[in-house]
C-alpha cells in the first residue's frame, strides 16, 4: 500500500469508528424524523379547535356567503343590537363577531364592516371573510349598474400563458418550482456538506497538531499528501454518513407511521390537495404533471454537473479548512479565520435562494456563478433552468484552477503551520508562511 | 573515517531570520554524534532538514555519499522533540500505521513490533489506547516506532524527556545497542551529563553558526589548559602557598577528602613539565591529590557559546 491510500484508509477508519460519529449517524435522522412528527402533530392539535364567528349582518346581504369548514363555523344572530350580540360573543368565548350594517350605498358598507374579537384575528381568517363580502358586493354592484353577473363571467378571459423556449421545450410554473427544487436541494446539500466535513477535516488537523504527532508523520510522508489523504479519507467518512442518512430516514418514513399511527405526510397531503383545488384539477394530474416535468429537466446534464462542482466546491472549501486548523493551535483560535471563509458561502447559498429563484439567468445569477467561490451553490441552482454547456464548462474551468490555487495555498499554510506551536498566528504572519 | 552524513554549508531562512548560515557537519559512520547548542539555535531547522520536512535555501545534504532524497526517509529514524502519538487510536494499530509510513509491509512490521514489545516488555499494551498509557509509557512506544524499521541514521532529539531514570538508563542502552549494531546517531540534547557519556563526537551550533565540531576528547585536550588539582599534607602550608602563588597561576579547589590539607588548582605554564611540580610538592609533605583538570562538556559549551 501506498503512503496516500495509507492515511485514507487511517483517516476514514478513525472517524467511522469514532463513538460520537456514529451516534451522530443514527441519531440524526431519528431528531429529523421525530421533529417532523412533533410538528405533524401539534399542526393537529392547532387545527383541532373549531373556530366560531358569529355574523350579525343588519343589512342581510351576505350572511348565506360564508360557508362553514371543519374548524371555522359561521353562526348567524338575529334580531340582536350589536351590542347585546357583542355581549353575548365575549360571554360565550365564541372567536369573533362579524358586524355588518345596513346601509344602501354598497362602498360605504363594505367600509364599515366591523370584526370583533378578544384579540387579533388571524389574517386568513380575515382573508376569507373579505373575499366573500367582495364577491358578493361585486355581484350586487353589478346588478346595481344592470349589468348581468353570470354574463360578465362567462365572458372574462382565463388566461394561461403556455411557456415554451425558442428551442420548443414547453415549461410551466410547476415546472419551475420542481426546477427550483432540484437546484436548491443540490446547492443546500453541498452547503451543508461542506459545513460539516470542512470543519471535521479542520479538527481532525488541529489534533494532530495538539497531540504533537505531526512532526513524526511527516518525517515520513509529505505534507502535501497527508493533507490530501485527510481531505479524501475524511470526505469519504461523509459520504458514507449520509448514504447512511439517506437509507435510514426512508426506513424510519416507512416505519413510524406504521408504528405511531400518525401521518407525517398528512401535512404535505393536505397542501398538495389546496395545490390541487386552487388549479381546479385532481391531485393525480398534478403528480403526473410533476413527474412529466422531472423527466423534461436536464437530468444527465445535472447528475454531470453536480458531480463537478461537488467535488471542485468541496475539495476547494476542504483545503482552506485544512489550512486554518494548521494556521492555529486549538479550535477556539479558528473564528478570526472562519468568517471569511463561510461569508462567500452564505451569500452563495442566500444569492442562490433569493436571486436566482427571481432570475436565473439575470446579470448577478450570472456573476455569482462564475466566482469560485459562490459557483458551485449558484451554478447548480442555476443548471435546472437550462444553462448553455460552455457557460457551465467555463465557471467548472474557473472552479478547478482556483482548487488548485487554493490547494497550493493551503499546502504552503499546512507545511508551514502544522510545525509552529504556540505561535497565534496572524494574516501577516501567515502572509510570511507563503514565502518561507 | 567513512561519513554517513556530510552537510555542506546548509542555509536557511525564514523570512527575516537566518534560522542556519553555511553550517556544514559531517557525522562518522557508525558513531553517536551530539548536536549541541542553546535554545533556538538552529538544531531543530537542521535537524527538519536531514528529516527533508524543510529544504535548505542553499547548500547539500548527502546521506551515505548520495545527495538527499526521498526514498531516504526510510533509512532514517527520527524520535522529535515535540513528539506525541494519535491519543485515541490503539497502541499496535498506531505503532503498524507508523511502521507502514516508514516503507515496512504489514507482515514485516508486525514481526519487528513483536520483537521490540517483548524486548522492553510491552506486549499486553497491544489494544490499549495512547490516552489510557502514562506519559512514560507512550514514550516507549514511540521509541519503538523510530526503531523499528532498522534506519541507519537515527536521530534523537532530547530522546530521555519524559523517562524515569531506570527507563532512562533502559533507552540508553537500547541506543547504545542500536550503535553497536552498525546505526549512526544523532544525539541532540541539553543534558551534557549525557552527551559526556555517550557522545564520541560533537557540533556546537550558536546563533545560526556552528562554532565548533570535532571528536569529544579531541575538543577537550584542546580545552584543556594545563590545570591540576592538588591536594597536599604538610607543615608549613603558608610557605608552600607562597611559593605556589608565586609561581602558577593558583585558585582555590574544593574536592572531597578525608584529610585536613591544602587544596589548590594550579595552572602551570604551556611549556612546563607538570613532574616539575610534583617533584616540587612531594618535598614539601605528602602528595595526597593530584588530577588532571579536564574541561567537561558543559564548560566547553558554556564557555564557548560565552566567547562567541
Amino acid at each position: 500500500m501506498n503512503h496516500l491510500q495509507l492515511i485514507i484508509k487511517r483517516e476514514y477508519l478513525t472517524k467511522v469508528r469514532n463513538k460520537s460519529f456514529i451516534i451522530m449517524t443514527f441519531l440524526s435522522p431519528i431528531i429529523m424524523i421525530g421533529i417532523f412528527t412533533l410538528v405533524g402533530y401539534l399542526s393537529q392539535l392547532n387545527n383541532d379547535k373549531v373556530r366560531v364567528i358569529n355574523v350579525l349582518d343588519e343589512s342581510g346581504l351576505f350572511v348565506s356567503q360564508f360557508e362553514s369548514t371543519d374548524n371555522l363555523k359561521y353562526e348567524r344572530m338575529e334580531s340582536l343590537s350589536l351590542e347585546q350580540a357583542k355581549a353575548k360573543t365575549e360571554k360565550s368565548g365564541d372567536y369573533g363577531l362579524l358586524y355588518i350594517p345596513e346601509n344602501d350605498d354598497i362602498d360605504a358598507l363594505a367600509k364599515s364592516i366591523t370584526f370583533y374579537s378578544e384579540d387579533s384575528p388571524s389574517l386568513g381568517t380575515i382573508d376569507d371573510i373579505e373575499d366573500a363580502i367582495r364577491d358578493k358586493a361585486n355581484t350586487l354592484k353589478l346588478k346595481a349598474s344592470n349589468f348581468d353577473a353570470a354574463q360578465i363571467k362567462s365572458l372574462r378571459v382565463q388566461v394561461d400563458t403556455q411557456l415554451e423556449t425558442f428551442k420548443g421545450e414547453e415549461t410551466s410554473k410547476l415546472g419551475s418550482g420542481i426546477k427550483l427544487i432540484f437546484g436548491g436541494a443540490a446547492g443546500y446539500l453541498l452547503f451543508m456538506f461542506i459545513i460539516i466535513y470542512g470543519n471535521m477535516i479542520m479538527r481532525s488537523v488541529i489534533e494532530e497538531k495538539t497531540s504533537r504527532i505531526i512532526e513524526v508523520i511527516i518525517s515520513s510522508v509529505k505534507p502535501i499528501k497527508l493533507l490530501l489523504g485527510k481531505i479524501i479519507g475524511t470526505s469519504l467518512a461523509g459520504i458514507t454518513q449520509f448514504a447512511a442518512w439517506v437509507l435510514l430516514l426512508g426506513v424510519l418514513s416507512a416505519i413510524i407511521p406504521l408504528v405511531f399511527g400518525i401521518d407525517p405526510s398528512a401535512m404535505q397531503e393536505q397542501q398538495l390537495q389546496a395545490m390541487a383545488q386552487t388549479q381546479n384539477d385532481g391531485l393525480q394530474s398534478i403528480l403526473t404533471e410533476a413527474l412529466i416535468e422531472v423527466q423534461k429537466l436536464p437530468i444527465a446534464n445535472l447528475i454531470v454537473m453536480f458531480l463537478l462542482f461537488f467535488i471542485g466546491g468541496y475539495l476547494l472549501y476542504a483545503s482552506l479548512y485544512a489550512a486554518i486548523g494548521a494556521a492555529v493551535d486549538s479550535e477556539t483560535d479558528t473564528q478570526q479565520f472562519m468568517l471569511p471563509l463561510l461569508m462567500p458561502l452564505i451569500l452563495a447559498v442566500y444569492v442562490g435562494f433569493f436571486t436566482v429563484i427571481d432570475n436565473p439567468h439575470g446579470t448577478v445569477s450570472q456573476v455569482f456563478s462564475y466566482i469560485p467561490f459562490t459557483s458551485p451553490v449558484v451554478m447548480l441552482m442555476r443548471i435546472p433552468f437550462g444553462v448553455p454547456l460552455w457557460q457551465q464548462l467555463i465557471s467548472v474551468v474557473i472552479l478547478f484552477a482556483t482548487f488548485i490555487g487554493t490547494v497550493w495555498f493551503a499546502a504552503k499554510i499546512y507545511r508551514v503551520g502544522i510545525l509552529m506551536y504556540g505561535k497565534k498566528a496572524s494574516y501577516k504572519e501567515l502572509a510570511k508562511w507563503l514565502k518561507y | 573515517m567513512e561519513k554517513l552524513l556530510v552537510a555542506e554549508n546548509v542555509s536557511k531562512s525564514f523570512g527575516e531570520f537566518k534560522a542556519l548560515n553555511n553550517v556544514s557537519i559531517e557525522v562518522p559512520k557508525g558513531s553517536i554524534f551530539g548536536l549541541l547548542g542553546p535554545n533556538g539555535a538552529g538544531k531543530t531547522t537542521f535537524i527538519r532538514i536531514i528529516n527533508q520536512i524543510t529544504m535548505p535555501d542553499s547548500g547539500k545534504v548527502f546521506l551515505d555519499g548520495e545527495p538527499l532524497q526521498p526514498n531516504h526517509i526510510q533509512h532514517i529514524g527520527y524520535l522529535p522533540e515535540e513528539r506525541g502519538l494519535y491519543k485515541s487510536m490503539k497502541v499496535g494499530e498506531q505503532a503498524l500505521y507508523l511502521a507502514q509510513l516508514k516503507g515496512l509491509s504489514k507482515s514485516e512490521a508486525k514481526a519487528k513490533l513483536k520483537y521490540w514489545f517483548d524486548r522492553l516488555e510491552i506486549g499486553d499494551w497491544w489494544d490499549k489506547k495512547i490516552q489510557e498509557l502514562s506519559k512514560g509509557m507512550a514514550q516507549k512506544i514511540q521509541f519503538v516506532v523510530t526503531v523499528l524499521h532498522q534506519p541507519k541514521l537515527l536521530i534523537f532529539d532530547e530522546p530521555f524527556s519524559g523517562f524515569d531514570p531506570i527507563n532512562a538508563n533502559l533507552i540508553k542502552d537500547e541506543i547504545l545497542k542500536l550503535r553497536d549494531d552498525g546505526a549512526t546517531v544523532i544525539f541532540s540534547t541539553h543534558r551534557m551529563e549525557s552527551v559526556e557519556e555517550m557522545c564520541d563526537h560533537i557540533a556546537l551550533i550558536n546563533k545560526s553558526n556552528k562554532i565548533l565540531d570535532g571528536k569529544l576528547l579531541d575538543i577537550k585536550r584542546a580545552y584543556k589548559n594545563n590545570t591540576f588539582e592538588v591536594g597536599l599534607v604538610t607543615q608549613n602550608a603558608s610557605a608552600v602557598s607562597a611559593h605556589l602563588k608565586d609561581k602558577f597561576t593558583v585558585s582555590p579547589a574544593t574536592f572531597k577528602t578525608i584529610n585536613n590539607e591544602l587544596q589548590y588548582k594550579i595552572q602551570i605554564p604551556e611549556n612546563a613539565s607538570a613532574n616539575d611540580l610534583v617533584s616540587y610538592l612531594t618535598t614539601q609533605g605528602q602528595l595526597t591529590h593530584f588530577v588532571e583538570v579536564i574541561p567537561s562538556a558543559n564548560d566547553i559549551f558554556i564557555e564557548t557559546v560565552r566567547n562567541n
